[in-house]
Order: structure tokens, then C-alpha cells, then sequence
């Protein structure tokens, strides 16, 4: 059931807009992000349709960067899906806490679990752990075009570009989820909790392969428990 | 990388991150989770950005690394701090890192 008087289909549309419009500025720099992946990925070997099916088929910035790169070092299909695959992981416990706000059977109720971005599923959290799945759709919408037209950019003119690092286009990608984390430190157990998962992420850094750390962070969340507690 | 290496890599990456995206919502919807889960979620958020940004900000594979990109990302946080959009501080965080490896 919905929550508001407005028909169902019209408040709906809304909310998909309003996730579209909160969507625009991460869809830009998910393109500029997305531009790098392209330039990278032909650096790395693939050709440009490659570069260009992947980000459409995977839409995962994370993973197909550390995929690519695996790869293009000579690490191997295994390693590299492995990465891939790390990387993801942090979907897993964000689509546990996702999944109570979505309606339909188990098929239907994954494949909107596709929907997840990073961006997306932390503006779509609203209070009480319930998320607004309309207007986490909108902005995945927005993202996912700006994704699939950076890469289209990176891979067909990466002859232009040249060198990704030399464009500093590496720093987009950690720049992208601090503008994310800023924006979730209003209270204070947030704040601890960030501190918290850094430090677990970067102490793991030289001792796991690479998304472990992020993976392990996650578990600072709990300490949340433990400071309304005392 | 061979033509048939880089396919199978991008199939292989997109069944993946489709199975991860899904997983959760196939093995727990329509239960709700106990009462203290949403304080939980609602602190996920904090905990993977963190260690996303630093990671990406400072290892260089299993290394811990400070870069010119390392000073690109701070001072762009700085800006974001004080309320710039997030395509200023993607604009500024790689121009301040070119700027920075082309002296």
C-alpha cells in the first residue's frame, strides 16, 4: 500500500522524477568517471565495443575498473572476476537492506535489485532503514545513461585523451564517493562509524586482495548498535 | 589479452555483479528484519564510503600509497566541506591532479 492519498501511478512518477533530478549531479561526474573507465579499458586492451558492452551489461564502476586492470597486468580471468566480484560485495549487505522495501516475488524483487548504485540506494535510505524504490529507480535512470555515454566518449576518442592519469581522471572516482560520504555525516554515530570503517579498510589494505578492505568495513556499522546501547 | 579473454571477462563481470545485486532481495524480501537492522543500514552507508574513498584515495593495489591524486581528492574535499556540488569537486580533484604530475 502506498503511504499518501495520491493515486498510486501519479505519486509514482513523481517520486521517479524527484529521483531523476537528485540523480543529475552524480550522473555527471558518473560520466567523467565512465570517460576514464573507456579511455582505461582501451588502454588495457579491449576494443571499444568491449569497453563500451561492458559498462552496459555491468554498471559497476568499481568492479570494472579493478576487473580491467587485473586483467590488463596480466593477472587472469580468475583474479580478475575475483576482483570484479570484491568489489560488488558491498551490494550484498546493501541489498539485504534493501530488500524489505521491495514488493513481488523473489525473480522480481532481484531484478529490481539491479537498480542499486552507490549514489541511488544511500539518497533512496529514508528514515528507519525503509527506501523509496521510485525514486531510487529515477536516479539509477539518469546514472545509467550518463554511464553508458562516458564510456561511449572514453573508448571511441581515448586517442584524444591519451593518457587517463596524466587528466588526473583517477582522482574522480575516490573524489565521487567522498561527495557521497560527506553528505551521509550529519550525526555523530555516523561519524564514528566512517572513522571506524577507514581504518579497518586501510589497515586490511596490505594483507587482502583488493575490495576485502571495503567488504570488512562494513561491519562497522554495527558499532552503531553498540553506542545506543550505552 | 586475447578477443575470446576479453569477452568471457565482461559476461563473466556482468553475471557477477547481476547475482550480488540480487541476491539479497531474492533471499529476504517480503521479511521484515528486526528492529535493530534499520540503525544498522542506516549506518552502512558511512562505513562503505569511507573505505571506499580511502582506498581508492591512498592503495595502489595491496600498497598504501599518497599520490598526486591523494592531494586532488583532499583538496576537492575540502570544497565539497564547504558546500561546492559534487562536479566542481570531481572537476577540481583532476585538475589538481594533472596540474600537480605535469610539474
Amino acid at each position: 500500500m502506498e503511504p499518501t492519498a495520491a493515486p498510486p501511478s501519479l505519486d509514482r512518477r513523481a517520486r521517479f522524477r524527484a529521483g531523476l533530478r537528485a540523480g543529475v549531479p552524480y550522473a555527471v561526474a558518473s560520466f567523467f568517471l565512465s570517460l576514464s573507465f573507456g579511455v582505461v579499458a582501451r588502454d588495457a586492451g579491449l576494443s571499444s565495443l568491449a569497453a563500451i558492452v561492458m559498462s552496459a551489461i555491468v554498471f559497476a564502476g568499481s568492479a570494472q575498473f579493478a576487473a580491467v586492470s587485473i586483467a590488463a597486468a596480466g593477472g587472469g580471468l580468475a583474479a580478475a572476476v575475483t576482483a570484479a566480484a570484491l568489489m560488488n560485495s558491498r551490494f550484498l549487505p546493501m541489498g539485504i537492506a534493501l530488500a524489505p522495501s521491495l514488493p513481488g516475488g523473489p525473480l522480481k524483487r532481484a531484478a529490481q535489485g539491479q537498480a542499486v548504485t552507490d549514489p541511488s540506494w544511500a539518497l533512496a535510505l529514508g528514515e528507519g532503514g525503509r527506501f523509496d524504490r521510485w525514486f531510487m529507480f529515477g536516479c539509477t535512470a539518469v546514472q545509467y545513461a550518463a554511464w553508458q555515454a562516458g564510456t561511449i566518449v572514453g573508448a571511441l576518442g581515448g586517442d584524444v585523451f591519451g593518457d587517463a592519469e596524466r587528466l588526473g581522471l583517477d582522482a574522480v572516482y575516490p573524489t565521487f564517493f567522498l561527495a557521497l560520504l560527506l553528505a551521509e555525516l550529519r550525526s555523530r554515530a555516523a561519524r564514528g562509524v566512517a572513522a571506524l570503517g577507514a581504518l579497518l579498510a586501510l589497515v586490511l589494505v596490505p594483507f587482502t586482495p583488493p575490495g576485502v578492505p571495503v567488504l570488512v568495513a562494513s561491519l562497522a556499522a554495527f558499532a552503531g548498535l553498540r553506542r545506543r546501547a550505552a | 589479452m586475447s578477443t575470446a579473454t576479453v569477452w568471457t571477462l565482461v559476461v563473466l563481470c556482468a553475471v557477477v555483479t547481476v547475482a550480488i545485486k540480487g541476491a539479497g532481495p531474492l533471499a529476504l524480501g517480503g521479511r521484515e528484519l528486526p528492529g535493530w537492522s534499520g540503525r544498522v543500514i542506516a549506518l552502512l552507508a558511512p562505513a562503505l564510503l569511507a573505505a571506499l574513498v580511502c582506498t581508492a584515495a591512498l592503495a595502489d593495489g595491496d600498497e598504501l600509497a599518497i599520490g598526486a591524486d591523494t592531494a586532488g581528492v583532499a583538496v576537492a574535499g575540502v570544497l565539497l566541506w564547504r558546500g561546492a556540488s559534487i562536479v566542481v569537486g570531481v572537476a577540481v580533484a583532476a585538475l589538481v591532479t594533472a596540474l600537480l604530475r605535469a610539474i
